[in-house]
Parts: structure tokens; sequence; C-alpha cells
């Protein structure tokens, strides 16, 4: 080993949504080691649930994350309603749909835009900010809000929709799913995109097994799972539409993955609201009996996994929340090592990190004189400029 | 509590997906409480986690979803949650590290994805899994004091918080 030198990545950069500490160890211009440090900004959640009461703890877990705060609280309230053995009715179920895949294609689209400024491509991350704001719009309108929604309860959802409010949402995923599709064809035939993202950041699938990674990072590695339809909950099972995967393995599978799926929550959201029954939307629960409950959920980044333990009091004995992330971080050991840094800043945020606050205060220092090398603003340039030889050469 | 643990016994036929997986881990499973044909808990000999983790990772389909650690009357109960895609069925598999040394063997040598949830389970519930290939920590700070386990239930989130670490002092000046 001749020289060798840590880049201190973390734990705070505006950019990205949580903290997070990465250590790569570099030779020369490859990474040959990364060390994560997670939890900079624990805020002990779980300990706080077993003092809320079931009723309050949706309030509460909506907030591990501004961004999946649908799938959170949809995902525990699976889980009570497996305890206390729940029949859910049927408009709460599409109604639980909607929004669920509305917040799917703000994430999603929030992350193409943060993917296309790191490797140098404002004009993506301009486009795709600006195509999600309908988007933000109709979450506002189905829920009064745009982010923590308030929305899933246990049994059912908190609030109705009407149908003036189901066809302003329908006229916007609309709007979005016209400039999306445009989007969508710029993205994927750009030979620039192909020459930079393509054989960048390889998860091979067996890798992607064995570190239980999960949604768009491990469908663009190759492996076929969804929970949305192998354990169909909400109204998922009702609807037509599929899964879409890629064995390229690469960081342009995951972002193909991301983009047609982004076209294929549209199709749920349109056909959910075209076929919504009319009823109740919530089924009354008198008590929740001793028990175990585990709910999972198809989150934009992908499974999220909550357990619930009941002893019949008003308080969760024990809850266990599981973000996609913990499983899809430790994926870097197999994609970040061997690379090039000019390519660390995109392999970094391909399996869209919730880090809360993560990342991306980045500096590298060398191991022999102390002196900083690079910071993360720098190691996004580097990738930039990456980019812009391979535009030249294209 | 239901009585999970006493509800039946392997002499019970096993239903569904869940009990075929379930017979297939042999005499190693002491418990099974299953729910339906897509959801079951079973108790596991807590001296075999290695064993059956090794034979649940090679499975068809199976996919390791985290674990969960619960402080219980007579030490941690640890939770594994295993997925089958292919069958949407949820298997959680329990092993008791009993007090007081709350030992029990680590699967991260044959599932990697369980390296970072051993961790956690010991930072915050103090379970100590013997064999972990890296047990340093990776949920509390640094300055957290030894063997003080927050998500225990003895522990008071206002009354138990350690104090602060020192902080430099504020010269007033802006970092660098």
């Amino acid at each position: 080993m001749s020289h060798k030198t840590m880049i201190n990545i973390g734990p705070f950069h505006p950019l990205q949504e949580e903290a997070e500490f990465f250590q790569l160890y570099i030779d020369g211009e490859r990474v040959v080691d990364v060390d994560v440090r997670i939890s900079y900004n624990h805020r002990g959640i779980e300990k706080l649930d077993e003092s809320k009461t079931f009723d309050q703890v949706p309030f509460v877990v909506e907030r591990v994350c501004g961004i999946c705060s649908a799938s959170h609280p949809l995902a525990y309230c699976q889980a009570v309603e497996e305890i206390a053995g729940v029949k859910v009715p049927e408009r709460a179920l599409y109604l639980r749909t909607i929004v669920n895949e509305l917040e799917r294609i703000h994430s999603h689209m929030l992350w193409v835009g943060l993917a296309g400024h790191f490797i140098g491509y404002n004009t993506v991350f301009m486009w795709a900010w600006k195509y999600r704001e309908p988007v933000m719009d109709a979450l506002e309108i189905a829920t009064g809000s745009r982010v923590n929604y308030a929305n899933c309860k246990i049994g059912g959802v908190r609030r109705d929709m009407t149908e003036d409010q189901l066809k302003a949402i329908d006229k916007l995923v609309d709007e979005t799913r016209r400039d999306t599709e445009q989007l969508v064809k710029m993205v994927l035939d750009d030979p620039v995109l192909h020459a930079r993202l393509k054989g960048v950041g390889i998860l091979s699938t067996e890798a992607a097994k064995a570190y239980g990674a999960c949604g768009p990072t491990a469908r663009g590695s190759g492996v076929d799972i969804d929970v949305r339809r192998d354990d169909p909950y909400a109204a998922y099972d009702r609807i037509d539409w599929q899964v879409h995967v890629d064995d390229g393995c690469d960081v342009f599978a995951k972002t193909k993955v991301r983009l047609l799926e982004v076209l294929e929550s549209i199709k749920i959201i349109k056909q959910a609201i075209r076929d919504i029954p009319k009823g109740e939307i919530d089924a009354k629960v008198e008590n929740i009996p001793p028990g175990e409950g585990v709910g999972h959920v198809e989150a934009p980044r992908g499974e999220t996994f909550h357990y619930v333990r009941s002893d019949g009091s008003n308080y969760p004995v024990r809850h266990k929340v599981r973000a996609p992330s913990y499983n899809n971080i430790p994926t870097f050991k197999a994609s970040c090592i061997g690379a090039e840094i000019a390519d660390v800043a995109i392999t970094l945020a391909s399996v869209d990190p919730c880090y809360s606050c993560t990342e991306r205060m980045c500096t590298a220092i060398d191991s022999d004189s102390g002196k900083e090398m690079f910071n993360f603003a720098q190691l996004v340039k580097l990738s930039q400029q990456k980019t812009e030889r391979i535009r030249k050469q294209v | 509590m239901s009585g999970v643990d006493s509800v039946s016994n392997v002499s019970v036929p096993l239903m569904g997906f869940a009990g075929q997986v379930l017979s297939a881990l042999g005499d190693a499973v002491i418990a099974v409480d299953t729910r339906n044909d897509r959801r079951a808990l079973a108790r596991i000999d807590p001296a075999r986690t290695v064993e059956v983790a090794k034979k649940m990772f090679e499975m068809d389909g199976s996919r390791f979803a985290t674990a969960t650690g619960i402080d219980v009357r007579d030490g941690i109960d640890i939770l594994y949650h295993w997925v089958f895609d292919k069958v949407g069925a949820v298997i959680t598999l329990k092993a008791l590290a009993a007090a007081p040394e709350m030992k029990i063997d680590s699967i991260a040598n044959v599932v990697p994805a369980a390296n970072w949830i051993e961790r956690e389970i010991h930072d915050l519930l103090g379970a100590n899994f013997v064999n972990h290939p890296d047990m340093r920590r990776l949920i509390l700070d640094d300055s957290w004091p030894e063997g003080v386990y927050p998500l225990r239930k003895d522990f008071d989130q206002i009354k138990d918080r350690p104090p602060l670490p020192p902080q430099p002092p504020d010269t007033g000046e802006a970092l660098p």
C-alpha cells in the first residue's frame, strides 16, 4: 500500500436529508475501504414510542423522516392492525394508496434532481424539482400538508377526500406525467449520462442479497422484490401495475428503475382515483389485545419494517422501526471499494440514502501531513468535471 | 402476555409456507405460534442461532429484514425477522440472551446484513454478541458511559440521562 489517505464525509451538509458520517480510505485515486458511522442525530424514537399511547405513535413515527412520512405510520398501523385483527374499509385502502404513491413520486423526483446536481447536470436538477412541485400541491390538497401528512391511523385514515379533491389531484398528476415522460426520455437517451453512469458503483446481485438491500437499490441490481406486489397491502392488489427491475447493477440501472417507477406511480394513482369505492374511511378499534405484529411497507427507498408488541395496555411494550437506508447504506462496502474518487459522490447518492443531515461535509485529509485535500464540495466538483470530460468526448 | 411460547409445540402440525420453513429447521425450533401461512413466530434454541441463521440465509428467496431486541424479565429477547418475498411471508425467530451474561452467538459472520443491527442491540440494550466481527459502537456517542443501556425498561429518559460531555469554551470566533 503506497499512500493511504482518509476522507471524512459528514456529519452535516445542507444538500442531504440526514446525518451520517463516512470515512473513505483512498490509495491514489482509488477507494480501498469505507467505514460508516451512523446516528450522529439519533433521536431515540423507539424509546419515545414506549411512552406514547397506540393512537399517538403514528404522529411520532411520521417524523422519522420528512420524506417517508406516509410510509412509516402506515407500516406501524399495519402492525397494530395485525395484532388487533382489524379489517380496514375498502375506501381507506384506496386513500392510503393515493397518498403513498404521491409520496413516492416526490421522493424519486427529489433524488433525480440531486443526482443531476452531483454529476453536473444542473438542468436536470431544476427540471426535476420543478416537476415535483405539482405533486407537493397534490399532497397538500389530499392531506392539508406538504410534509408530515397525519393521514394514517389505526383502522383506516383520518380524512376523507371529496370528489373535487380527487379531480384536482388527477389533474395535477396528469400535468406531472406530461413533464416527467419528457424528462425520463431525455435522461435515458442522453449519451453522456450513459457514459457517465454505466458501470459505475456496481452492486452485484449476490452482494445486494447478502446485505439485505431493498427498494430501487435491490431492483437496480436485478433482485425482483417489491413489498407492494409480494405482500400486498392498501389497494395494490386491486390495481394493474408492474414492478421495474434492471440487472445493470450500476448507478444507471438504479436511476432507470426510479424514473420508471415515477411513471408507474402515476398510473397507480390514476387508477385508484377512478376505482375508489364509496363508504367508511375507518374501522372502530376498541382496544389493542396483547400480542405481536409486523408491518412492512414499500417506502420510496425500499422496505420499511415495523414490529410492535402489545401487553394489552394503552402503550406499546416495544416498537421497532427499521428504515430502508439502514440496510442499503452498508452496501457501500460492496459498491464503493475499488471505485474512483470522482465516482464516489454519485455512488453514495445512488442508494438515495435517507441521511437526514448526513454526509457531504466531506474533507480529505492527507494522512502524512494532516493537510486537507478535498472537501465534499470539491468531490462533487471532481464528479462534475468527469462528466464534462465525457461530454467532450461524446 | 398471550403466551406465544406456551401456545403449542413442534408436535402440532405446521401449516402452510411458514410451516414448511419451520419444519426445515428441525429440532432447533422449541415452540411455534403460526398465525396464518404468511406470518409465524417461533422460539429457537439460543445456542443454535448461527446454525439456524445459516439455514435460513441459504433458503430460496429468503431475506434478512432486521432484528429486534426486547428487554424481558429473563434477559434480552432477540427477534430475527426473515422475509420471503416470493410468498410475502414474514417469519420471526426468537432467541433469548439469558441474564445475567446476556450472551448469544453473533450471526453477522453468516448474514452480513445482521452486522449493524447486532451492534445497535449491543449499544442500546447490552446484549453480548459472541464472535461478532466488528463490535464497535454504532448508535451511541463515544462520550456515553459504558454499561448504561438507554432502551432497557429500567432506564428513565429524563432521570437517568448521563451528563453531556465537556464542551470546548465558546470563543465567539467564527469556525475556520
